[in-house]
């Protein structure tokens, strides 16, 4: 019985990085479909059913933003997004227009597999094991029960910290914009208040990492948001 | 040599340039006639359509044609451009549109009666004036004058013909017209047409015209404006030949030299010497000597005379007050001085015994002057009061009809010469015996003397002759009479008479010399003020200050100094108001004394109703801006030496404010260079620093790419792990080229957030992560450290920079320690390492665009990295400086600036709970 492939699109209109790309994501088994412009990219989405999207955002036809809306809007597929590095504000508007992560050219083959790997877990839904228990280097969540450990001691958490860890658990491995975040842990009257997030996340690195200084899992993206690794 | 014969090469260039603004300026033809009835509109208008009829565009301003016929006729087909209608004491004036025809610019305009006063309220008081301003647009006019209109002739045309016109052209506009064309008629001829009634008669003046019309007095105007014109005719061959360096036409090396006085007779004096200057082909000079008796004169003779000396300035002359003791030996001096080979002066008005004993100007010029020949005009007595250009120039300065001198008063002055000789005389009485009159005649002599010098010539001679009264009654034998015994006795009196008389002019001359030395002296020091304070002055708006501030005090005026904009529009000057400054300049009269480099306003002959006088202010390489004067006496700003100051003064603004602004051009030009400078250093690093990456890349490429199975996998692998470190490394260049090129650009946007440091450095060392593997790092940061404002992705940046440049300039294995200090008000953030240090003398220099330790080292960067810093430490309005630790290891340190509380978070339970 043959494995199904997973099935990506890549939406790039270079051509060298296309090459490259496919070299690189066949020699690991996945399928790649082709697209080289914003349009080309929703037809073969619409048509192919892929597991995943790569897109880029500088295409020339439409604004990735926008396909990433448009994909949005029939269906949760993850979509990694790759910018070229001007500014931070074109990376920040995909993610919040849903898009699962991102990556800033020029990058590594590993970085994109890291990436590929973590959103295609999500989507499968295999983020946590069964028990909804988390666990990656010294730290284990164990959402079920609401126990956080530490190198097996117990660590107290407020309210709002635990909701925030939550959120972090639960996209595990994905980045997830300030604005992301304030929506999700404060509600949406507090999407501008990013001083919140900030002096929360400074607690919990406090509380969870061996040095806060040199976080080993929840890893700052500056500009853009925060991340929990997941490995 | 026959170099005698080229044109010198500055009359050379003087011709250059003159001809250069020639072209530029309108030309202008003047149709020129004894009288009017000649035909000089019919004329003019005929040549007109001739223009017209080649293609020329020509418009007609305004031409009277009184009437007649066969001039209206000529006008058919000609494009008349409409009258403006000015309102004048409820009734309706039609005047030339000044405005009208500028707006048109037709390539030839028609205006009439060159010689026409403008309705009040006119820019110009007259249409010369407008001609004037026509010509400068570029705009070619004809126009019609009568012989009698000329200023020099004026007079002489009076005395022909009784009538002495009002209305009158300077002869430097006649002068400087391209063409004259006499329009001559036989006065029979002319008489001819007066009886077939072609001559405009209006009723009233008809037997005044007649009276004009006589043969004599025709003849007499024929040959006066034939001369005239033979004059310029002349001229023009004279500058023709210099021109083409024909010079066997004698040099006029001659000067001329008018003295005037406080007479009558200066007026005729300065026209006289102005024909005479013609005549001869001279420049000539009027000079006023003001000895200190003329000081003394009421204000009203003083005004007639520099309404006399603006008179000789208006025909041609150049003007000069000269202050002195004795009027003869300043004339020669200053006509030896400036080689003037012709003195004109005024008859002696002393005659008689008088002028024997007491000498005379005109007699000691004409005895000491050797080489100078001496010209004296004599005088018709003229009927007395003020002639008619004294009035009309009084009226344009808007002086009052006379004014009186405070007179100081005088009575201590008679008391003190009534007390003196009461004093000698009660001194006399303790001393006295009968042989020591002598000595009593020195006491009462030292008294005089005494009450000369303190008190004026009134005073003394009253002293003098109390003093012999008193004398003679208490003293001289037989006493308490005024009988005097000894005859001789009279000659005492007579002398101690004549001390006290000459002691007392003497002291009045002094004091006046004194006072007029100490005008000048307070002139020259407040010139040497201004100069001084503008030499210092390093910014415009101190240049502005200090002359506007010592104007303002020198002529007793509210002044303000005014500048075009970008487009050359004048405007209000923006800063605060001084004591001195201004308020209300009208802008349109400063626009139009910008435009046209001369003087407006209130006492001028443009726009005489604008309520201040405006200057332009001209440097070397054009107008630079305008001086709005409202003095609180005209004369402290017309007067001669008033002018002349005000003109140096404005010289020296216009070169301080060219100084600056040279030195601001120097200076950008010079940022210029250096731009232009780094740009290339710039491409020359950027160019080696990206081949190198590249060129590993392509060779280790190739070998993949060409021949894969020569190599081992991990010959490969290595060959692979090659290429992408110097991908790694090109794009780090190219980020920080971006980066400065944004920064350069002023793009630097701060999106400010209150952040953690901690969340920075733990970015920074995330980042670094692979590279920092084997390197300790230490970090020390205090423990509740408050969040910061300030843009997180920068100040990343920031740092990721000095942890690269630690990297890379400390040996593997050293340590590298991050840490932050908190004051209240500020943050400061060290980046250390162990390293070599930074060579001493070069901490600034580190910061400097492409500035490398090491050039010549592979890894080095294109050393725009501590710049990047430094300018994203700076638009927090922070600080970064660098410096050497011991025992040794270099020390980066920026400090970012705290200027508010961070905001409070509410307390948990106030925040919404978990669902």
């Amino acid at each position: 019985m043959s494995e199904a492939k997973t099935v990506i699109v890549v939406i790039e209109d270079d051509p060298q990085i296309r090459r490259f790309l496919r070299t690189g994501l066949e020699s690991h088994g996945f399928q790649i479909q082709e697209a080289e412009t914003g349009g080309q990219g929703l037809a073969e989405a619409a048509n192919r059913k892929p597991d995943l999207v790569i897109l880029d955002l500088g295409l020339p036809d439409i604004d990735g933003v926008e396909v990433v809306r448009k994909i949005r809007e029939w269906s949760a597929l993850p979509v990694i997004v790759l910018s070229a590095r001007a500014t931070e504000t074109d990376k920040v508007a995909a993610l919040d227009a849903g898009a699962d992560d991102y990556l800033t050219k020029p990058f590594g083959m590993s970085e994109l597999l890291a990436r590929i790997r973590v959103a295609l877990r999500h989507a499968q839904g295999l983020a946590q094991d069964k028990g909804g228990v988390f666990a990656v280097a010294n730290l284990k969540v164990d959402l079920a029960h609401r126990r956080i450990q530490v190198d097996g001691a117990e660590v107290h958490l407020t309210p709002i910290e635990y909701r925030l860890l939550a959120v972090l658990v639960k996209h595990a491995g994905r980045v997830l914009t300030h604005r992301q975040l304030l929506k999700e842990v404060w509600g949406p009257g507090y999407v501008e208040r990013s001083h919140y997030l900030r002096v929360h996340m400074a607690g919990l690195r406090h509380k969870l990492e061996a040095d806060p200084a040199r976080p080993r899992f929840l890893l700052t993206e500056a500009g853009v948001g925060y991340r929990l690794s997941a490995e | 040599m026959a170099d005698a014969s080229r044109p010198d090469p500055d009359t050379l260039l003087a011709k250059v340039q003159r001809d250069e603004a020639r072209r530029r300026r309108g030309k202008l033809k003047i149709f020129f006639g004894a009288s009017a009835g000649v035909g000089k509109t019919y004329s003019m208008l005929l040549a007109a359509r001739e223009k017209r009829a080649e293609g020329q565009d020509v418009v007609v301003g305004v031409v009277e044609t009184h009437g007649r016929a066969d001039t209206a006729a000529l006008l058919d087909g000609l494009e008349i451009l409409p009258q403006r209608s000015v309102d004048h004491r409820g009734t309706a004036l039609r005047e030339f549109d000044l405005d009208a025809a500028l707006a048109r610019r037709p390539a030839l305009i028609i205006v009439d009666e060159l010689a026409h006063t403008n309705a009040p309220g006119s820019r110009h008081p007259k249409r010369w004036n407008d001609v004037e301003e026509l010509l400068d647009a570029g705009i070619d006019v004809y126009t019609a004058l009568n012989v009698q209109h000329l200023e020099s002739l004026n007079d002489v045309v009076g005395g022909i013909t009784g009538v002495r016109v009002q209305e009158t052209v300077p002869d430097t506009a006649f002068d400087k017209a391209d063409e004259v064309e006499l329009v001559d008629l036989p006065p029979d001829e002319l008489l001819e047409r007066l009886r077939e009634g072609k001559v405009y008669m209006p009723a009233q003046a008809r037997a005044a015209i007649e009276n004009f019309f006589r043969k004599g007095n025709l003849i007499a105007l024929r040959e006066l404006s034939l001369r005239r014109t033979a004059e310029r005719v002349e001229e023009q061959m004279r500058v023709y030949r210099e021109d083409q360096g024909i010079s066997e036409v004698w040099q006029a090396g001659e000067l001329i030299l008018v003295c005037i006085g406080p007479g009558e007779l200066a007026e005729r004096l300065v026209r006289a010497g102005r024909r005479f200057a013609a005549a001869l082909h001279a420049d000539w000079i009027v000079a006023y000597i003001e000895t200190p008796q003329l000081q003394r004169l009421p204000a009203a003779e003083r005004d007639a005379v520099m309404q006399n000396l603006r008179l000789a300035e208006s025909l041609g002359a150049t003007t000069v007050t000269l202050g002195a003791a004795q009027m003869s030996s300043t004339i020669l001096d200053y006509a030896h001085e400036k080689n003037v080979t012709k003195v004109l002066l005024g008859k002696p008005t002393r005659s008689g015994w008088r002028r024997w004993l007491l000498g005379s100007v005109v007699d000691t010029v004409v005895r000491e002057a050797s080489d100078i020949d001496v010209y004296l005009l004599g005088g018709e007595r003229r009927k007395p009061g003020e002639t008619q250009v004294v009035a009309r120039s009084r009226a344009y300065l808007g002086l009052p009809e006379s004014e009186h001198t405070g007179a100081k008063p005088r009575w201590p002055g008679y008391a003190v010469a009534v007390a003196v000789p009461a004093l000698c005389t009660g001194f006399g009485f303790l001393v006295s015996g009968p042989n020591e009159l002598i000595n009593l005649v020195m006491v009462y002599l030292l008294g005089v003397m005494l009450v000369a010098t303190r008190s004026g010539r009134g005073p003394s001679i009253l002293a003098s002759v109390l003093s012999v009264a008193a004398f003679d009654f208490f003293f001289v034998p037989p006493e308490f009479t005024f009988a005097v015994s000894d005859i001789r006795y009279v000659v005492t009196f007579a002398v101690m008479l004549l001390v006290g008389v000459v002691i007392s002019n003497l002291a009045a001359n002094l004091r006046t010399q004194a006072r007029v030395a100490g005008y000048r002296e307070k002139r020259a020091a407040s010139l040497y003020a201004i100069s001084r304070e503008l030499a210092a002055a390093l910014r415009e708006d101190e240049i502005v200050h200090a002359a506007a501030s010592h104007i303002g005090a020198e002529f007793g005026a509210q002044c303000a100094i005014l500048f075009p904009n970008a487009a050359g529009r004048i405007v209000y000057p923006k800063g605060e108001s001084q004591s001195y400054s201004l308020h209300g300049a009208d802008l349109g009269v400063a626009q139009w004394v910008f435009d046209h480099g001369r003087i407006a306003g209130r006492g001028t002959d443009t726009l005489p109703g604008a309520d201040a006088v405006y200057f332009p202010i001209r440097g070397a390489a054009g107008p630079i801006g305008v001086l709005a004067l409202l003095p609180s006496s005209l004369r402290r700003v017309f007067l001669p030496e008033q002018q002349r100051l005000l003109e140096t003064f404005l010289n020296q603004t216009a070169l301080a404010l060219e100084r600056v602004r040279l030195a601001q051009a120097a200076q950008s030009a010079q940022i210029k260079v250096e731009t232009e400078s780094l740009r290339n250093s710039l491409l020359a690093g950027i160019s080696h620093d990206l081949r190198t990456p590249l060129s590993t890349i392509v060779g280790a490429a190739s070998s993949l790419a060409e021949e894969p199975e020569r190599l081992s996998p991990d010959a490969q692998r290595e060959l692979a792990r090659t290429i992408y470190d110097e991908g790694q490394r090109m794009a780090t260049l190219a980020n920080n080229i971006l980066d400065m090129a944004r920064l350069d650009a002023g793009a630097v946007t701060l999106k400010l957030d209150w952040v953690p440091l901690e969340e920075i450095v733990g970015g920074v060392l995330t980042r670094l992560r692979a590279r920092l593997e084997r390197r300790p790092v230490r970090i020390d940061l205090p423990k509740d450290a408050p969040l910061v404002r300030l843009d997180a992705v920068l100040i990343e940046q920031v740092l990721v920079n000095l942890v690269e440049n630690a990297l890379k300039y400390t040996p593997a294995g050293t340590a590298i320690d991050i840490s932050a200090k908190f004051v209240p008000d500020a943050v400061t953030v060290t980046v250390a390492d162990e390293g070599p240090g930074i060579p001493p003398g070069l901490e600034e220099k580190l910061f400097d665009k492409f500035y490398r330790a090491s050039p010549e080292r592979a890894q080095s960067g294109v050393g725009l990295g501590l710049t990047i810093c430094r300018a994203i430490v700076e638009a927090h309005g922070g600080t970064i400086r660098a410096e050497n630790r011991s025992p040794h290891g270099a020390v980066f340190r920026f400090t970012l600036p705290r200027d508010e509380a961070p905001p409070a978070l509410e307390s948990e339970d106030a925040q919404p709970k978990p669902s």
